[in-house]
């Protein structure tokens, strides 16, 4: 649970994104793409799932990157290069199904775009054709550029502001691409506006899209229901039946909602804290 | 000799609400010594047979009046690895004190004149850990180590039956912290940490090691922790997924599962928010779905909440049937009453209602008569047609049952569940379908008490150590 790399690999007015490379040996035998940890920093800590980025079974290693946005991540953003994590756990939830399904789109929003990078990967890998969309709110928020251009076939960069590639949405290049093109799946993660676009513009196309989804969480294995959210009419919870779902099937109203229910507690905790 | 039976002492409700400490205070020496001399040490007792561990509770109690605590505290731990949690938690009611000769209500509710067997019991248990008594504990008789997964009641109890063996045991525990429901379940107020803390420090003095943030059947399978060299694997996975009532609704913010709630509050102490930085949220208006422990504990927890955050009080418990076929224990249905909990029987949710924030605001109600006996030999509650209400409600927790979590039944190759997703055991050792893989508490028997987890757990730990 020792963090022996750390580096803030984005740094806006602010939004700091950073990497992580922890030793978890068992973690790092057993992990499989699109998986997650949970994570404590501190025993009064929150719980908090973050996706593996990177297992590294030789080295011991796993690799987490995620945006500062609330405490917690303020908190392990704090972290430094020897530091201990109060807990570790994982792997958990159900791995991405990698095969080759021909043309695939990865579209990764915001700290998103970490989470689609070993998606792309093993994809890739698969076989794969690998376009893909990558987009934050400017240039200096655009992580991974570098890898993730080594291993697609065509990347489209998107910014908010045109700092850096189209200046738009996500979603724009996405039915751009489809009105030239058919593709047989598309992988999204970012932020729910962006992930239920996604959805609705993959179903006019006919093509299954596949999200993985932040929902809330507490133990991540099972327990609790926090991040219960419906999929096709049925309940399922996103720890052990997710964290990915098809698009199209999800209830994204309830999502986006239910992600909103301790906004204001968030924000009275960073005020009295930060 | 006094015949009345001694009262356990109470913080009294109005100063209880406002905290999460203990509600019980326990007997002092005197009332213990008068409580037991109550026992008329029956020739051929039958408060033994009530209990799932067989104590031998005729002795204990005998030697209390004999002022020999110690005596009695080994005459305990002989069949109870853990008398000041059972103290605590056991609903005696129901089991010791229901068939005591001076309980005169064989049919209902156990009248008082029974034996306070339970208060005994945790005067005890806390005697002991005060000062220091442990168990002599053999040497190693077996060379086997024996991995034990889970940490809750089953868990522990089937780690100190081994231990106490000499068996070498290593517990693998999925959450940061260990006690399964002990510690997320069950609130402070009804089971203190210090006590729960005290009862595993315990199981450390014997030996067992605990390794934390391990969730088998993900971290580590079956197989591996076979071939790590352990000869023998004891399941004790708990009854971990909650049920919800398959509502319009149900998934507006603030609907808690009972788990997630108590979860937040007990495992993450979310009530010393923002010391602790797991939030929970409280409402105005909260509703408890349910009749049984845990829909109180929930209950309890809100309305300590409400008081903490300056919210007048107002937490209702919503059951089908009525007071007489609640499962919850008469004591915590009492104690829920005396603080201010309101119960509305007869009543069934149907569906929940949004206000424009996509957070609950009502709750849609029918209410209900009772009807025949069910399966369960419960009288079935039945809806009356048409006669919808509504109740305010901007917070409701659901605490209508558990079922079998199945992370570690859905990757393991051979091992046989049943239609509930329980896993089935050879009901004379506890082995499974696995050969030297047992399993106990309420992954076998599906929802049940901390008492009856850790009968299984002995029973189990008992048949593995007959072949090691």
């Amino acid at each position: 649970m020792k963090i022996i790399s750390k580096e803030v690999i984005a740094d806006y007015a602010g939004v700091r994104i950073v990497r992580l490379l922890i030793i978890a040996p068992e973690i790092s035998q057993k992990a499989l793409v699109g998986q997650f940890v949970v994570v404590m920093t501190t025993e009064t800590g929150e719980r908090i799932p973050l996706t593996i980025v990177q297992a590294d079974p030789q080295g011991k290693i796993i690799t987490l990157i995620f945006q500062e946005v609330g405490l917690t991540t303020k908190a392990l953003g704090a972290l430094n290069v020897g530091d201990n994590l109060y807990a570790l756990l994982g792997p958990l939830g159900k791995p991405t199904q990698i095969k080759n399904y021909g043309k695939v789109i990865l579209i990764g929003g915001g700290v998103g775009i970490a989470e689609i990078y070993p998606v792309a990967k093993s994809l890739k890998q698969a076989g794969n054709n690998i376009t893909m969309i990558i987009g934050a709110r400017n240039k200096e928020l655009l992580i991974l550029e570098n890898e993730l251009k080594d291993i697609a076939d065509k990347i489209f960069l998107v910014t908010d502001d045109g700092s850096a590639g189209v200046q738009g949405f996500t979603t724009l290049v996405l039915e751009d691409l489809f009105k030239q093109d058919k593709y047989d799946l598309v992988y999204a993660v970012g932020p729910i506006p962006m992930m239920s676009k996604v959805s609705a513009i993959s179903r006019l196309s006919n093509t299954k899209a596949i999200v993985s989804l932040n929902a809330l969480m507490v133990d991540a294995t099972g327990m609790c229901g926090c991040c219960r959210v419906t999929v096709a009419g049925e309940v399922k919870f996103s720890c052990v039946d997710g964290p990915e779902f098809e698009a199209e099937k999800i209830d994204w109203e309830e999502l986006g909602k239910r992600n909103t229910m301790y906004l204001d507690k968030e924000q009275h905790i960073c005020k009295i804290i930060i | 000799m006094p015949k009345v039976p001694v009262e356990v002492k109470e913080l009294a409700a109005v100063f209880r609400v406002g905290n999460f400490n203990e509600v019980v205070t326990g007997y002092s020496q005197e009332e213990a010594l008068s409580e037991a001399s109550r026992c008329i040490q029956c020739k051929n007792p039958t408060c033994i047979s009530g209990c799932p561990v067989n104590i031998n509770i005729k002795k204990f109690i005998y030697q209390i009046t004999q002022q020999d605590y110690a005596g009695a505290y080994f005459t305990i731990r002989a069949t109870n690895n853990f008398p000041s949690i059972c103290g605590r938690v056991c609903p005696a009611e129901y089991q010791c004190r229901k068939v005591c000769v001076l309980n005169k209500n064989k049919a209902g509710n156990v009248s008082s004149e029974a034996i306070n067997i339970h208060f005994l019991e945790r005067f005890i248990g806390d005697y002991g850990m005060q000062h220091n008594l442990t168990v002599s504990q053999k040497n190693n008789l077996s060379k086997n180590k024996i991995a034990v997964i889970g940490t809750g009641p089953a868990g522990l109890c089937c780690a100190g039956e081994l231990a106490r063996n000499g068996v070498k045991v290593i517990v693998f525990e999925a959450l940061h912290s260990c006690g399964g429901v002990l510690r997320y379940g069950i609130p402070n107020f009804r089971l203190p940490r210090e006590i729960l803390d005290a009862e595993i420090n315990y199981l450390i003095k014997l030996g067992v090691e605990f390794k934390t943030n391990l969730l088998v059947g993900k971290s580590i399978t079956l197989d591996e922790l076979f071939r790590q060299g352990f000869s023998k694997i004891f399941l004790g996975l708990g009854a971990g997924v909650p049920s919800f009532l398959g509502i319009t609704g149900e998934n507006l913010c603030n609907i808690y599962s009972a788990n997630e709630f108590l979860t937040r509050v007990n495992l993450m102490s979310a009530y010393k928010f923002p010391q602790y930085h797991t939030p929970v949220n409280i409402g105005k208006h909260v509703l408890v779905v349910g009749g049984g422990n845990t829909a109180l504990d929930a209950a309890r927890c809100a309305l300590r909440l409400q008081k903490i955050q300056g919210i007048k009080p107002s937490v209702k418990i919503i059951y089908r049937r009525t007071e007489m076929q609640m499962p919850a224990r008469q004591l915590e249905i009492q104690h829920a009453k005396e603080e201010g909990v309101e119960f509305k029987f007869l009543v069934q949710p149907k569906e929940f209602i949004a206000n424009d924030r996509g957070f609950v605001g009502e709750l849609t109600c029918l209410n209900c008569q009772l009807g025949d006996q069910d399966v369960s030999g419960r009288k079935r509650s039945e809806v009356i047609a048409g006669s919808d209400f509504n109740l305010p409600c901007d917070l409701a927790i659901i605490a209508i049952g558990l079922k079998a979590n199945q992370v570690l039944s859905s990757v393991t190759l051979g091992l046989k569940t049943d239609k509930y997703k329980d896993i089935i055991v050879s009901p004379k050792n506890m082995e499974t379908s696995i050969k030297n893989v047992f399993a106990g508490g309420d992954i076998v028997g599906g929802e049940g008490t901390v008492i009856e987890a850790m009968g299984m757990a002995k029973k189990a730990a008992v048949g593995m150590l007959q072949n090691s």
